[in-house]
């Protein structure tokens, strides 16, 4: 049977399934096809230990761009929001932060944070409108183009001289020499290195590692929420919205390639031979494995595979769920304070020094750590009594020198084990199961190439103009019909929806012309 | 007490070149020195009976050849040789050589990987383009973004067309180029890692970053845009050693009526309202002048010596982060002899006349850093090891042997505390060790050692950490950030007061750009006419 | 271990024993790493033992890549402009290769070996290019230019002189073809390609037996004038014939720092070699979209009236008016077998059409002082010397 579609959209993604409904809404027949059993590529939650679930890979939304959830009408349930990122003191003296406020330094940090933050919001408010559109092209004389390049002079230079001038030193430089002039608590320093470089590789001494933060508070200026029932419902919901607009979802239909002729797409093969058609087809998988694996190298040219090959995209970070028989003791804290973002970077250099090994393929001794108890907030995720730990854990490079085998799993797991020790003196008492993810498991899972959250390096070389490459950055690729919807186009990873918004508007344009 | 039309403090190649220029246009100058001997970190010093040791930069081809030319730096002696070549000792007892003939050079990669061998064409070709559009910048004021003043326009919009001309592809890889990590840059060209080694020693030297922070691409171009006779990337050797650009900058300065004077420190900048009105010496002489270049860099300038209080608290406040991190540190070797390198054939032409590293791998580079951030000296470090004797005569007595060391890193501080003795030794047995290893005799043929860490450096020359850049050359203090947003044209926020130094555009090494863009600031301020040469223009 | 020490000078081919015993002049250059001879005896008498006799030029430094494995006919269909499927084994075929953007990397030929098994040949060397356009193919590319010894053998003579060493199955040979032939217990592989525009062959050989090959051609091409030539004989023939050569008549763009140097095959007169029927090639896309929109740049022959020689001349769309000045000599000599005052140049389109006249403004030097002419100059569109035996198949035993 030969079906025909205006659009294939590949992987149920968040991105997939944004960018799906919204070409729904415009009208389009749209088919979306998802190699696993449920859709949400690395926004799903499910279980790890009978009777306890997690978020699988993504577990804290904080991106998801407010034009999405408007285009859509997006009313998602949370089980918590706004919340507090509390950075763990091995005694009691916390610190902690939300918004422009920050508890546990003194007067000094907590002016200069409300300043810096007051700063940091400005910046990423200037960047956002242009992360949510397609990525002008560079030295063209395409009207458009200029126009978007000339507003976002415009933008820069309404600042007001001073703000710009810091905008342009600050945007290249590195979160450590920025905090270290501005801070004097260590464990505040930690905290905001670590939003600086979680998901990266790059340590908080790396330059660019400003921009990464900037990213992050550019959907709603860092305020992070815990959706109920973990960030499968996130996905649920994008899938139900994009099914009432239309959309038709297969799960378990793994797609082995991109169909061509004459240099476009005509649909797409699954690995069981299934063959569907349409001239559009829109790839939610990162750009390696689209266009390496899926299209193919050898249906494109040959500079432009060398630049998709060279796309960094090795992941650092780890998933951590562990089953909890009940909440470990963390000295100092409120019940309230298990429902927060809770990290480990006592200081700037204990997260630098995370990241030396991870530079030679090796973990880190002393990892850094994002946790959540969503259960304290969700009791759909564990048994009663119970308690579910979900933590990213960094630095665990992809390309281990040994391969993940099992002693360097054991290394790692003994790593993690002694440091949250050090803050949960009674951990292993509560423990009924854990799992480790490490990016290759990840790359296993989700089908995201080197285990990469980001579908990419969120750097300079790797950003707006060039994200995913020199050339291709405007969703459409070098084959008629194509376009890339996925963290790994502009602008980036992170539950956002933006590359899925942006692509399908792309998409939509080329098909009024 | 004395009345010049400027004066210029600090006798380095900036500051002399700087007050050449002011001299050409005929003021009357003066070039203050707190040392007794003039050049700052351009210099050749008698350290040992008979021996020059060039004991701070090394080499020489940043110096521009507008400025070689204008200032008929020839008639005052100076002379580079080209050099060629360098040398990559390896752990397994081979090594691997550039060489100047390019079919050696391609043959000798072959060698180790026949891949990189041809990708070297692609990559001389496009770094080379990086180095072309940058260039046509080191003689230029940058413009200021945020102004809208003609002359920034209009310097903003020929900077805005020369990379249109790139094209849309160049375009995206200059953006690329300028943002990435020399470590992801080599990545995307070769594939062997001693020859990525081998190119990338070019982005760290000078930094407080390795080869995997990002930016530190765009370092290698501040030692590829260089030229020796219009061979770009060429280095070469002053005949005398590095003092030779200074003393020829200094007879210029002199054959315009201007004057150098040593041994005159400069305790204070003396300001009243708003308004520079000279300086004050160490010895409590003062010298009055209505204009005052700081050679110096923006640290010692505008910390040691002014007052807090005659300067803007924005300003002042970025000078106090201004980034100017102690990160090499330097060994002056007299040798009685060449030493012999067992790795390389007999009778080699690279033997003396290469540069020398002993490190072949970039995880060792990262690791060096590494050490670095620990706040100690590398200890296994990145050495750039020249022996200029072998080609210039006039180093050493015949036979003798004078040998460079710069390395990489070495902290200004061990750990926040100042250096002890037994850590200064500690750096010292690194750096020979590692050479040592690859030179058995070496040792044995050691006259005298001279150690210098940027501690050291800053207690003779004055650099603050000892940075040979005058500040790190990463996004935020480069172009019309450098040194302070704003400030970024040579003129600092007293009235008379400017800046000459490798804290400003276009930044460090022996370059004279700085100088000389300050003193086409000052002249266009004083409307005098302008004696500084233009660019000559790469076409 | 012992220090592994490098040729740091300049190799020698083979074929370099006979070439210096032969050699009077003493005049060689660097061909890729190589000593390659300028000239023998006589740059002029060289030159017409290409087209009167036989012209024997070693091509040794010709950069040789073997390119086998099950994708290797996929793999060099997307890296070349042209159809290769149409390339059967035993034949040859002239390609042009390029870059994402459609500019030229560099021209060669493709020797179809054996069925799947080609050989690349060209003249720089892109062993980078190769292997990173080999990314999702199943092939294998391996460099062996030291592993053949290669001889060009040019002329209307070159025919008999083969058929002297009793090689079976020469006859048939056509233009473009090649064939293989036991000899001094190797293999020869005689291609009918070359450099020169005439009839003409070209020997590749283990480089052991590269002397024992050298002598018995010569033994064969005693009674047919058969000579050893250097470099400028053979770069004469070649303008004639109208080929291009690289760094001179186009940059390969992966050398080409300035943005707007290189140039598309469209430019270049070699529309002919690009097969737009192709589902994919590398520089596909950005071809479709200049053939378009239109060129920037024409590559032309020129005949140019007088005999005084156009080296690097500018060209122009009027005699008189300066200011409309539309291109420059890339190649220009004169041709002594056709008596033509020719060259190769580049012009902005819309000139330089076949038939166009334009302006070429030649310097020229005599007895020290300097002369200034504006020439007429014709746009031709065939080559300025293609003979008949050049195709005839038999060749007739000149």
């Amino acid at each position: 049977m030969i079906d025909k579609y205006d659009a294939i959209v590949i992987g149920a993604g968040h991105n997939g399934l944004v960018c799906s409904a919204l070409l729904a809404k415009a009208g389009k027949k749209v088919l979306v096809l998802e190699a696993n059993n449920q859709v949400g590529g690395a926004a799903i939650t499910r279980e790890f230990a009978e009777g306890y679930s997690a978020s699988a890979c993504a577990h804290l939304l904080y991106q998801l761009q407010p034009q999405v959830e408007k285009d859509l009408n997006l009313n998602l349930k949370l089980a918590s929001k706004n919340m507090s990122t509390i950075v763990l003191s091995k005694g009691s003296e916390h610190v902690s932060y939300c918004g422009s406020k920050v508890t546990g330094v003194n007067d000094s940090d907590q002016k200069n944070f409300e300043e810096f933050t007051k700063r940091m919001t400005k910046f990423a408010d200037l960047l956002k409108p242009y992360l949510n559109k397609a990525p002008p092209r560079l030295g063209t004389k395409n009207k458009k183009d200029l126009f978007t390049l000339a507003m976002l002079g415009f933008d820069l230079r309404r600042m007001g001289q001073v703000e710009m001038r810091e905008f342009l030193r600050l945007i290249g430089m590195n979160i450590y020499d920025e905090l270290d002039e501005r801070f004097e608590n260590p464990l505040l320093k930690g905290g905001l290195s670590l939003d600086s470089v979680l998901g990266t590789h790059l340590g908080p001494r790396s330059p660019n590692t400003i921009l990464t933060y900037l990213y992050r508070m550019a959907g709603k200026h860092g305020e992070i929420s815990l959706p109920e029932g973990g960030m499968g419902s996130v996905s649920k919901a994008l899938s139900d919205c994009a099914e009432a607009a239309g959309v038709e979802i297969k799960t378990n239909a793994q797609v082995k390639k991109v169909l061509l002729a004459k240099g476009a797409a005509t649909g797409v093969e699954l690995n069981d031979g299934t063959v569907y058609n349409s001239e559009i087809v829109v790839s939610n998988a990162d750009p390696k494995k689209t266009m390496l694996e899926l299209v193919g190298a050898r249906n494109v040219e040959t500079r432009f595979t060398h630049r998709v090959d060279n796309i960094r995209m090795k992941g650092n970070a780890a998933k951590l769920h562990i089953a909890l028989n009940k909440l470990p003791t963390i000295k100092g804290f409120s019940d309230a304070d298990y429902g927060q973002r809770i990290l480990i970077a006592p200081d700037e250099s204990y997260v630098e020094k995370a990241f030396n090994p991870a530079k030679y393929r090796k973990s880190s001794p002393q990892p850094i750590m994002e946790i959540t108890f969503p259960s304290v907030n969700d009791d759909s995720l564990a048994p009663s009594g119970g308690h579910v730990m979900s933590a990213i854990v960094q630095y665990a490079p992809y390309k281990h020198k040994s391969d993940w085998n099992e002693e360097a799993r054991n290394n790692f797991k003994n790593a993690i084990y002694n440091v949250l020790k050090q803050y949960m003196p009674d951990i292993e008492s509560c423990i009924h199961a854990m799992e480790l993810l490490t990016p290759v498991d990840l790359e296993n899972e989700f089908h995201i190439t080197g285990g990469h959250w980001h579908h990419g390096e969120f750097t300079l070389d790797q950003f707006m103009f060039v994200r995913p490459v020199a050339g291709s950055a405007q969703y459409q690729m070098p084959i008629d019909g194509l376009y890339l919807c996925g963290a790994g186009s502009h602008p980036g990873g992170g539950i956002s929806g933006a590359s899925g918004r942006n692509a399908a508007q792309v998409i939509l344009k080329k098909g009024n012309k | 007490m004395k009345k010049y039309d400027a004066i210029v403090i600090g006798a380095g190649h900036n500051g002399l070149a700087n007050a050449a220029f002011l001299a050409k246009a005929g003021l009357n100058v003066v070039c203050l020195e707190k040392n007794d001997y003039i050049g700052g970190a351009a210099v050749s010093r008698e350290l040992y009976k008979d021996w020059k040791y060039s004991n701070c930069s090394y080499v020489c081809s940043l110096l521009r050849p507008e400025i070689y030319r204008d200032l008929e730096l020839h008639k005052h002696g100076l002379q580079v040789t080209p050099y060629g070549g360098s040398v990559q000792f390896m752990e397994n007892g081979d090594y691997f050589a550039s060489y100047h003939d390019p079919e050696a050079a391609h043959r000798e990669i072959a060698r180790h990987s026949k891949h990189d061998a041809d990708a070297y064409t692609r990559y001389s070709t496009d770094t080379m383009r990086q180095c072309r559009l940058i260039r046509d910048f080191l003689l230029r004021t940058a413009p200021d973004p945020t102004s809208f003043k003609p002359k920034d326009i209009k310097e903003l919009i020929l900077l805005g067309n020369k990379f249109l001309e790139l094209g849309e592809d160049r375009l995206y890889e200059t953006l690329r180029f300028w943002t990435m990590s020399v470590a992801d840059y080599l990545d995307e060209y070769f594939e062997k890692d001693v020859v990525k080694t081998a190119f990338s020693g070019s982005g760290i030297i000078g930094t407080a970053l390795g080869i995997h922070s990002p930016g530190t691409a765009y370092v290698l171009l501040h030692h590829y845009m260089g030229d020796v006779d219009g061979n770009v990337g060429t280095w070469g050797f002053a005949r005398g050693g590095m003092g030779a650009v200074s003393d020829s900058l200094a007879g210029a300065v002199q054959a315009y009526g201007g004057e150098v004077r040593s041994e005159a420190g400069v305790d204070q900048i003396i300001v009243k309202h708003n308004r520079v009105k000279g300086v004050a010496l160490e010895n409590g002489e003062e010298i009055y002048a209505p204009v005052v270049v700081s050679n110096m860099d923006v640290k010692r300038t505008f910390l040691n010596c002014m007052d807090e209080k005659d300067l803007p608290e924005n300003f002042y406040k970025r000078v106090k982060n201004f980034k100017i991190r102690g990160s090499s540190g330097k060994l002056n070797i007299a040798l009685d002899g060449m030493p012999t390198f067992p790795a390389l054939p007999k009778g080699s032409e690279l033997i003396g006349n290469a540069d020398m590293h002993f490190i072949d791998s970039m995880e060792r580079m990262e690791l060096a850093y590494d050490d670095w951030k620990d706040g100690t000296w590398s200890k296994d470090p990145y050495i750039d090891c020249t022996i200029p004797s072998a080609v210039d005569p006039t180093m050493t007595p015949p036979g003798k042997h004078f040998m460079s060391c710069f390395v990489q890193y070495c902290p200004a501080q061990i750990e926040g505390r100042a250096w002890t003795s037994e850590e200064r030794d500690g750096f010292t047995k690194s750096v020979i060790d590692q050479i040592s290893n690859y030179s058995p005799d070496f040792k044995d043929l050691i006259l005298h050692v001279e150690t210098r860490t940027p501690q050291d450096i800053e207690d003779q020359i004055g650099i603050t950490e000892g940075n040979i850049f005058h500040g790190e050359l990463t996004m935020d203090q480069l172009l019309f950030n450098r040194p302070v947003p704003g400030y970024a044209q040579y003129r600092a926020p007293v009235n008379g007061l400017y800046m000459c130094g490798s804290s400003t555009h276009p930044g460090g090494g022996v370059m004279a750009a700085p100088g000389a863009n300050a003193a086409r600031e000052i002249l266009y301020d004083l409307k005098l006419k302008n004696t500084v040469p233009e660019n000559f223009g790469d076409d | 271990m012992t220090p592994v020490k490098i040729n740091t000078g300049r190799l020698r081919t083979p074929f370099y024993p006979r070439l210096a015993e032969l050699d009077c002049l003493n005049t060689w250059h660097n061909w890729a790493g190589y000593s390659s001879p300028e000239a023998l005896y006589c740059e002029d008498m060289e030159y017409f033992a290409i087209r009167n006799s036989t012209g024997v030029f070693d091509i040794t430094p010709m950069t040789k890549y073997r390119i086998t494995g099950p994708d290797a006919l996929d793999y060099l269909n997307r890296l070349v402009t042209r159809d290769m499927r149409k390339i059967k084994p035993g034949r040859v075929a002239y390609a042009i290769w390029c870059d994402d953007q459609g500019q030229v990397i560099d021209d060669g030929t493709i020797f179809h070996l054996r069925e799947g098994e080609y050989r690349l040949c060209s003249q720089e060397r892109h062993f980078a290019w190769l292997t990173t356009a080999a990314i999702g193919f199943d092939v294998s590319i391996k460099e062996e230019t030291v592993e053949i010894a290669a001889l060009a053998v040019q002329g209307p003579t070159s025919y008999s002189v083969l058929k002297n060493m009793a090689i079976d199955g020469l006859d048939a040979l056509k233009p473009f073809g090649l064939m293989h032939h036991q000899i001094f217990d190797t293999e020869l592989m005689i291609s009918r390609t070359g450099f020169t525009g005439d009839l003409g062959y070209e020997l590749w050989i283990d480089p052991d037996k590269a002397i024992d090959l050298w002598d018995a051609l010569f033994e064969a091409g005693k009674l047919h004038g058969i000579k050893a030539i250097g470099t400028h004989a053979l770069d004469l023939a070649r303008k004639e014939a109208g080929y291009l050569a690289p760094f001179e008549d186009f940059l390969p763009a992966e050398t080409t720092v300035r943005t707007g140097r290189t140039r598309s095959p469209l430019e270049i007169g070699m529309e002919w070699l690009v097969d737009f029927n192709k589902d994919n090639f590398n520089g596909r896309r950005a071809l479709l979209k200049e053939k378009a929109e239109g060129s920037n740049w024409r590559l032309v022959k020129l005949d140019i009236e007088g005999n005084k020689t156009a080296d690097h001349s500018f060209i122009y769309s009027q005699e008189k008016n300066n200011s409309e000045e539309i291109g420059f000599i890339t190649s220009a000599t004169w041709s002594p077998i056709c008596k033509q005052n020719i060259a190769l140049g580049t012009v902005r389109t819309p000139y330089g059409k076949p038939g166009d006249n334009v302006w070429v403004e030649v310097y020229y030097q005599r007895e020290m002082h300097w002369n200034r002419v504006m020439a007429k100059a014709t746009v031709v569109d065939k080559p300025f010397w293609f003979p008949p035996r050049r195709g005839a198949t038999p060749p007739a035993p000149f």
